[in-house]
């Protein structure tokens, strides 16, 4: 399927609204399924649902190189790292924690409040843009994201570079085994 | 209504980002809240790649990626963030064999 959208990024034509409505249906069920679900395995399952819709998102924006990062990286890689992470944390991964009705509510109107403000000052707001970039006609992507890494975004790349070091030795050495 | 403009994904996006903080706020299994800080850094990633099609800058060379460049760095920043997060709380439940987070008011373990 996402091989089928990455060869129709050019031109989606009249199944664009389709597709879009699917992936964001899907995106927003499994997100707010995340939010009701209790169980903790059941959360990182529809995390993975979510993940997928925002890569198939990624490629309908026709940022095919982001798309495949966003698999690889975060459905391949945080999500596993997330799942061992339950697996080492509870003797019963299907451990469930009661949360009061009112903590529900509370998050829940706080939310909504949330989504309410900004939806209203998104629609009083003009985002006309100079309408959508042709992707592909104008320019190679992955090869314009490199360049761009190698010499706008030179320090933010080192720095994350260096940020990823730290956090290896870091989570290396505080998830290391206490000598009793 | 058939047209998908940027609107529509601004908006997916702030459905995507009531739910993360829905879920920071009601979860007490330490991990639950960092699935929702995932959830926040993807509404955001969506904005940054929707403003990227939608609304991007002149013709000189870099400026047609920006968005996607804070996109990757968002996704860097997301695992770096979650492999610290595990670690703290293994090292957490290995204290108090527990990651409910009601229970972790004390820093010294």
């Amino acid at each position: 399927m996402y091989l089928l959208l990455a060869a129709q990024s050019i031109d989606l034509g009249p199944v664009q609204p389709l597709l879009f409505y699917g992936l964001a249906l899907l995106l927003a069920i499994s997100a707010w399924s995340v939010v009701l679900s209790d169980n903790i395995v059941r959360m990182a399952v529809f995390l993975l649902l979510a993940l997928g819709a925002v890569g198939g998102l990624y490629f309908m924006l026709a940022a095919e190189f982001l798309a495949a990062v966003q698999l690889i990286v975060y459905a391949g890689g945080t999500l596993i790292l997330i799942v061992f992470g339950v697996m080492l944390t509870s003797k019963n991964p299907f451990l469930q924690f009661r949360v009061k009705l009112w903590e529900r509510m509370v998050a829940l109107a706080l939310a909504l409040t949330i989504c309410g403000f900004l939806i209203f000052a998104l629609v009083n707001t003009p985002l006309d843009g100079n309408g959508p970039l042709a992707p592909e006609a104008e320019y190679e992507q992955v090869q314009e994201i490199g360049k761009s890494l190698l010499s706008t975004y030179l320090v933010p790349f080192e720095v994350a570079a260096v940020l990823l070091l730290v956090v290896m030795i870091g989570a290396a050495y505080m998830a290391r085994r206490r000598a009793q | 209504m058939f047209e998908i403009g940027i609107m529509h994904f601004v908006v997916l996006s702030v459905v995507v980002f009531a739910a993360g903080i829905c879920t920071l706020l009601t979860k007490r299994n330490a991990i639950g809240i960092l699935i929702g800080i995932e959830l926040i850094m993807n509404a955001a990633g969506i904005n940054f790649v929707a403003y990227n099609r939608y609304v991007w800058g002149g013709g000189e060379a870099g400026s047609l990626i920006d968005g996607q460049i804070f996109t990757i760095f968002i996704i860097v920043l997301a695992a770096a963030e979650a492999a610290i997060a595990l670690a703290i709380f293994l090292n957490f439940y290995n204290t108090f064999s527990s990651i409910d987070v009601e229970r972790a008011d004390e820093m010294k373990g």
